[in-house]
């Protein structure tokens, strides 16, 4: 089994975000950088797959040169290699660009599932692994919470809104991960001083035979809009109190 | 030249989805500006009758393919019929459901028509005659605002945030040829599991009550069930409850599970961890019930009590009856 996931570095969950003033983007000083939750679930899932049937899981990873260290801890947790496509001219790609790139990586080696994360929680677009598979011209299962392979074909669970669907895909097929999939491992020791003697392919845009050509763009970033303080109830009484709650809330700001 | 303003409505089991009234609404005041018209996509097995209710909030033309292999959806069948007709009619603006079924149909559009999507709008407007679209990022830790070059320029709007307005317009309604070839068709809906307490999402709740590790357990979650039954709310959960097992993963609200924007968001027994925050601080009202006065909860909310839920929540839940009655 040629198992490929698509990994991007996020700022940690922790972070703040403060918006650089000038709008053009955020303010990247202090931030951890770590490997975005959701692809996790699909390094897990790759290498549980890779355990059970054999084959080989390749981490794709566009980014700026500290974007390896997500591809060494996704190397650390169990995956065989690496490919980091690092150009400056993707710095700022967007969905299309990124998926343009990660599609020339990745229709040079063989491959027949494909993980990527449901979304990556900076941009929170959720758009790259359906636009890989449409690049790749193969089905996709998206935001899927359990995954069976039978064969050449997939089995996936993907809750919608108020029910469950199994959908079958024929391989090769791009599955985006969704938190449920599974619980990913740490990486052991041994596994980090494994990783580092693992072989990662630097490539650019040129060496891809790809230009970025970026279609839609965040001209400009602000800060969420300030919330007016709140107002906190006072008493003693907590049946008073809730009283004068149910009031605000109904005569007040009209919502219930 | 590229030309309307062009949704995609999403139907299920033979009625329309809230959001494609959104949609509708939504893409009406665009075309206004633009002095333009509006076109609406609706696609599905049996459903033409419907197509014309489009009309009332703004559509002057319905394309409607009605064909055996547009039901259930699926994104192959679905992706192949809009990117037909959209090649085939230029839209200069094409809005979609940010519900699970638009984001997976929109993101495989963006790569069938090589376009840019702004994805799970709060707002969209036009400016210089082109869409600016406004949304939410880091999980609403900041907003960023998104022009898209490509053509047609794609957005994602955001269920429950753009409001229906009735406008009525003809709504006529056009048949069209899905031009649907069975080997491009690689999935199928094998099952559909109904979720039998028909909840309704969290992500198009009007109101959610939502409980966190202060609520002890699962046994807890029966009085914001209460509250929630009276308010019509769906309930939720901070990722603590959802790892001790205690609520669905569907469930978890934040930074890595959903993220919201209610009309009314009652947050019981949860701390406020930036994660939490991140997932539902554009909720337009938040009413906090922690007993820790310095719970950074409290920096967001528009109310707040500090006490004991066990206490607060039941007399909040008698008091709304009396209230609703
Ligand atoms: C990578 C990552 C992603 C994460 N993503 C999310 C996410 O998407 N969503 C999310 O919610 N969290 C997320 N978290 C977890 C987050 O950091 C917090 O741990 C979590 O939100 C805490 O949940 P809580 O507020 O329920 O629990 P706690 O922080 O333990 O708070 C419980 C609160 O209940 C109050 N309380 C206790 N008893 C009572 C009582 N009887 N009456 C009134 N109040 C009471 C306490 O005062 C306290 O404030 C994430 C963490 C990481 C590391
Ligand atoms: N720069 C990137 N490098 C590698 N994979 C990426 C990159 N950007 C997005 N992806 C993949 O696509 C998923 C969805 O990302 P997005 O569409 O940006 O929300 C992520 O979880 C990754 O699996």
């Amino acid at each position: 089994m040629n198992i490929v996931v698509c990994v991007k570095q996020v700022p940690d969950t922790e972070a703040q975000i403060k918006v650089k003033p000038d709008g053009s983007g955020i303010d990247e000083a202090g931030i951890k950088w770590v490997m975005n939750p959701y692809d996790e679930y699909g390094v897990e899932e790759a290498l549980r797959l890779k355990e059970k049937l054999g084959g080989d899981v390749t981490i794709v990873s566009v980014g700026p040169a500290r974007a390896m260290e997500t591809i060494r801890t996704a190397l650390a947790m169990g995956a065989d290699k690496g490919i980091h496509i690092d150009d400056p001219a993707l710095n700022d790609a967007d969905a299309y660009t990124t998926a343009t790139a990660l599609a020339a990586a990745i229709k040079s080696i063989p491959h027949d599932i494909i993980f990527c994360g449901q979304r990556a929680i900076d941009d929170d677009s959720g758009q790259v692994g359906s636009v890989l598979a449409e690049l790749l011209g193969i089905p996709q299962v998206t935001i899927v919470t359990k995954l069976e392979v039978e064969g050449s074909n997939i089995k996936a669970t993907k809750p919608i809104e108020g029910a469950q669907l199994l959908i079958g895909s024929s391989l090769p097929c791009v599955v985006t991960a969704q938190k449920g999939l599974n619980e990913p491992r740490y990486a052991s020791l041994p596994g980090i001083m494994k990783a580092k003697k693992k072989p990662v392919d630097i490539k650019n845009a040129a060496a891809l035979g790809m230009t970025a050509d970026v279609k839609a763009k965040v001209a400009k970033f602000v800060p969420p809009p300030a919330r007016p303080p709140g107002k906190i109830v006072c008493g003693d009484d907590p049946a008073a109190k809730a009283a004068e709650l149910a009031k605000l809330l109904r005569e007040e700001a009209k919502v219930i | 030249m590229a030309k309307g303003v062009w949704i995609v409505a999403e139907q299920r089991d033979g009625a329309f989805r809230k959001i494609s009234f959104e949609l509708a609404s939504t893409a009406r005041k665009l075309a206004d500006q633009l002095s333009d018209e509006v076109c609406a996509i609706v696609l599905g097995s049996g459903i033409k009758g419907i197509a014309g209710e489009l009309g009332k909030y703004g559509v002057d033309k319905v394309f409607v393919a009605d064909n055996p292999a547009l039901e259930p959806y699926t994104t192959d069948a679905y992706a192949a019929a809009v990117a037909k007709i959209a090649k085939e009619n230029d839209p200069a603006i094409l809005l979609l459901g940010a519900s699970v079924q638009g984001k997976d149909l929109s993101s495989r559009l963006v790569g069938k028509l090589a376009t840019g999507m702004a994805t799970d709008c709060t707002d969209v407007k036009i400016a210089d005659g082109k869409l600016l679209a406004i949304r939410p990022m880091y999980a609403g830790k900041c907003f960023g605002e998104v022009v898209v070059s490509g053509s047609p320029q794609m957005a994602s709007l955001r269920p429950n945030v753009f409001s229906i307005v009735e406008n009525a317009k003809a709504g006529a309604v056009v048949d069209f040829d899905p031009g649907l070839d069975p080997a491009q068709l690689k999935t199928k809906v094998i099952e559909v599991q109904k979720d039998a307490s028909g909840k309704v999402d969290l992500t198009e709740a009007n109101i959610i009550v939502s409980g966190g590790r202060g609520m002890k357990g699962p046994e807890g979650y029966g009085i914001l069930e209460e509250l929630a039954a009276v308010l019509g709310a769906t309930v939720g959960a901070s990722r603590a409850a959802v790892d001790a097992g205690w609520r669905p993963q569907s469930d978890q609200v934040g930074q890595t599970g959903k993220v919201v924007s209610p009309n009314l968001y009652i947050a019981c027994g949860i701390s406020g961890a930036i994660q939490h925050l991140a997932g539902m601080s554009s909720s337009k009202y938040i009413a906090a019930i922690n007993k820790d006065s310095e719970a950074p909860i409290f920096t967001k909310a528009d109310y707040g009590v500090v006490d004991d839920l066990f206490k607060v929540v039941p007399e909040l839940t008698k008091e709304c009856k009396k209230l609703l009655a």
